[in-house]
């Protein structure tokens, strides 16, 4: 893929190395692991192994096998043990290996770790960030390239964070694991092997905005995770016609910000969102919806939604055909100027 | 059976106990069954839209909570828990606020409680133990997790997890499974296969323990020896007591539909706050004045409770929005403000 240049809304200082994504994840743990010692990251693997995709490596020999552990293999257990670790004064940062694992544990994490400080009325918060490598991409087996977002975004109490590219990663796992409310922290997969320049500063931008990856003037292309890159790429190519794209990565997908896509569709008139998920009570009707209700007067046409099709997700072979491609984008695009 | 337990028949004996103990376990058990029959005329008038009686576990839970230490250890209760609550020191009226639906997790505070929030999800709060039993390891303090859960829960995939966990962890954990023989309708032998669950401890490579639930007594023992081998480090235990759901399993219930008559008498006459008070009579560690005493004290306090309960004043509606999250979001206010405008009274 062609690489992009971003301009980011963060405003973050600091030494500036270059790392993919899942290096930047590492980063990011040791930079919590070593300021709070009451940081704990445990799941499958993370241990001797670093994580089926290194996100952890190292870090069981640098903080010891008391704050890296590896658990048995059991997704509702490991969400359950984090309320626990919580309610007893530590911060617990789970990983669940692949999306589709946290099917199993959905029960903790809905019917528990996401009502825990509503149940207690605030008396025993649960600042849980369950990692969860996730979306599509890959060619990986099924259960290994879900979308669950749609459903944490409905879940009251989660907070759902995406990042797009390494240094978003870095900032985003900071301000998430700080965070006092639960968060799933949605990794996507696709992008782990990105390097680019990082800035290791801190977190500048609140948690809930969401930021624009590339302004423009006749439309605004609404994504996060991979689906930013895409994005992009569309926007490349329908430069070379004259249309100038903004996109707008999203990276926050609860609490939405409702203000920023406001913002970036007032000026444009024109709003495609793009997602890997399925479509139908999708998270992409959710933000057609409030931009429709905040730029109904401004709009000049309907907002757009490309997204996965309303089927499992498909084994390799169909993946490129399932995933919004960039002509399907573009067709959108397209109809909202031809509107 | 462990030593000093009853074979759940017969008397119970209560010479192994200190008599300040068993006059504490009595007072317990005097006073949530009081309550018990208070909350369920409670219901009957409509205060409380539903509630389950602990009716015939008294022992089992007073038993079990009264061998943990309320400063250090910590109780992870579902939903039928009340005299392990009464027991464990926690603020009765805000337990009690749950089963009047006041608020979902109860009304006390589970910090300083240090007993969990009510959960309806059984089986839920078992890994929750094992999280905070592993913290406390980690942080180098003594402090026991007890688990409580029930014959029907024993099927959960989190509890048999959650016995792995502290298998592996070797964690602090009392794993306490009150066997009432009724998971709602379902009997134990359409619900344990294998015929045991205490006897399941072994494939987790912990100790299992099958006691008379009703034998307070054997309870007391039996949990004070999982509390004490957790507490020097030498992990988990899987206790099982045996015991009878007197009651229907809520006031919604109909047991009629399920089970007959004669089997619920039988273990109505096994009543666990009768054996208890008759042993610590043969005992001669109370006689009967004193008892009375304690029975008028008990009566007094569950009245108490109820009263408290029953005037508590229901929550603000702006509440609903109030620990969703630390603090707010842009859309929760947006949406407050929706509430003010349409819905408050």
């Amino acid at each position: 893929m062609t690489e992009l240049i971003e301009h980011t809304t963060a405003t973050a200082t600091g030494p500036t190395v270059e790392l993919s994504m899942q290096q930047a994840l590492n980063r990011a743990l040791r930079t919590l692991l070593s300021e709070d010692g009451e940081t704990l990251v445990f799941g499958e693997d993370v241990g001797a192994l670093g994580g089926v995709f290194r996100v952890t490596d190292g870090l069981q020999k640098e903080f010891g096998a008391d704050r890296v552990f590896d658990t048995p293999l059991a997704e509702s257990a490991i969400m359950g043990m984090s309320v626990g670790l919580a309610m007893n004064g530590w911060r617990p940062v789970p990983e669940l290996q692949f999306d589709g694992f946290a099917y199993p544990a959905v029960d903790q994490i809905v019917n528990q770790v996401a009502r825990m400080n509503y149940r207690t009325r605030g008396t025993v918060p649960m600042p849980v960030t369950l990692r969860l490598p996730s979306f599509g991409g890959i060619q990986a087996p099924e259960h290994h390239g879900e979308s669950l977002e749609a459903l944490f975004a409905h879940t009251p109490g989660l907070k759902v964070a995406v990042p797009s590219d390494p240094g978003e990663a870095y900032r985003l796992l900071l301000q998430s694991v700080r965070c006092d409310d639960p968060v799933v922290f949605m990794e996507p997969k696709a992008r782990y092997w990105d390097r680019r320049p990082v800035e290791l500063g801190e977190p500048a931008d609140p948690v809930g905005t969401s930021r624009i990856v590339r302004p423009g003037r006749h439309g605004t292309l609404i994504a996060w995770g991979a689906m930013v890159h895409r994005c992009l790429q569309v926007a490349e190519l329908a430069a070379e016609d004259g249309v100038d794209l903004e996109v707008l990565d999203l990276r926050w997908l609860s609490p939405l910000d409702t203000e920023g896509l406001a913002a970036s569709v007032r000026r444009t008139k024109r709003a495609v969102v793009v997602h890997e998920a399925p479509l139908t009570a999708g998270l992409g009707a959710e933000v057609a919806t409030r931009v429709t209700d905040a730029c109904f007067g401004d709009l000049a046409a309907p907002v757009q939604r490309v997204t996965g099709f309303d089927v499992p997700y498909p084994a390799g072979p169909l993946e490129p055909q399932y995933l919004p491609t960039a002509d399907r984008v573009l067709l959108a695009v397209q109809r909202t100027l031809e509107y | 059976m462990p030593q000093n337990a009853s074979a759940g028949r017969g008397p119970i004996s209560v010479g192994h106990l200190s008599p300040d103990l068993t006059r504490e376990l009595y007072r317990h058990m005097r006073t949530a069954r009081d309550l018990d029959t208070e909350a369920i005329a409670l219901q009957r008038q409509g205060v409380f839209p539903a509630y389950v009686s602990v009716r015939g576990q008294e022992a089992a839970q007073v038993g079990s909570a009264a061998a943990l230490d309320p400063g250090r250890d910590f109780v992870f209760p579902t939903y039928r828990e009340m005299a392990a609550a009464q027991a464990h020191g926690v603020d009765m009226v805000g337990y009690m606020a749950s089963h009047r639906a006041l608020w979902h997790g109860g009304l006390y505070d589970v910090s300083a409680s240090r007993f969990g929030a009510v959960n309806a999800v059984v089986g839920g709060p078992v890994p929750h133990a094992v999280g905070w039993a592993v913290g406390e390891r980690l942080s180098g303090a003594d402090g026991v997790a007890l688990a409580y859960f029930g014959d029907g829960a024993s099927s959960e995939g989190d509890v048999h997890e959650s016995m792995n966990f502290a298998g592996v962890y070797g964690a602090p954990v009392v794993f306490f499974c009150q066997n009432n023989q009724w998971a709602l309708s379902v009997p134990n032998d359409r619900q344990v296969a294998g015929g045991s669950i205490s006897a399941r401890a072994q494939g987790y490579g912990m100790p299992g323990v099958l006691v008379d639930g009703n034998d307070v007594g054997a309870v007391h023992a039996a949990a004070s020896e999982a509390v004490a081998r957790a507490r020097r480090g030498e992990g988990p235990t899987l206790i099982e007591a045996l015991t009878y759901r007197v009651e229907p399993h809520s006031t919604s219930d109909d047991p009629g539909r399920y089970r007959g008559d004669t089997e619920t008498e039988r273990w109505r006459r096994r009543d666990p706050v009768t054996l208890l008070r008759e042993a610590i009579l043969a005992a001669g560690h109370a006689d009967e004045s004193a008892l009375a005493e304690t029975d008028t004290a008990a009566l007094e306090e569950a009245v108490r409770i109820r009263d408290g309960v029953a005037a508590a004043p229901e929550p603000d509606g702006a509440e609903l929005f109030t620990h969703v999250y630390r603090g707010s979001t842009e859309e929760l206010a947006r949406q407050r403000r929706t509430w003010q405008e349409e819905v408050e009274p």
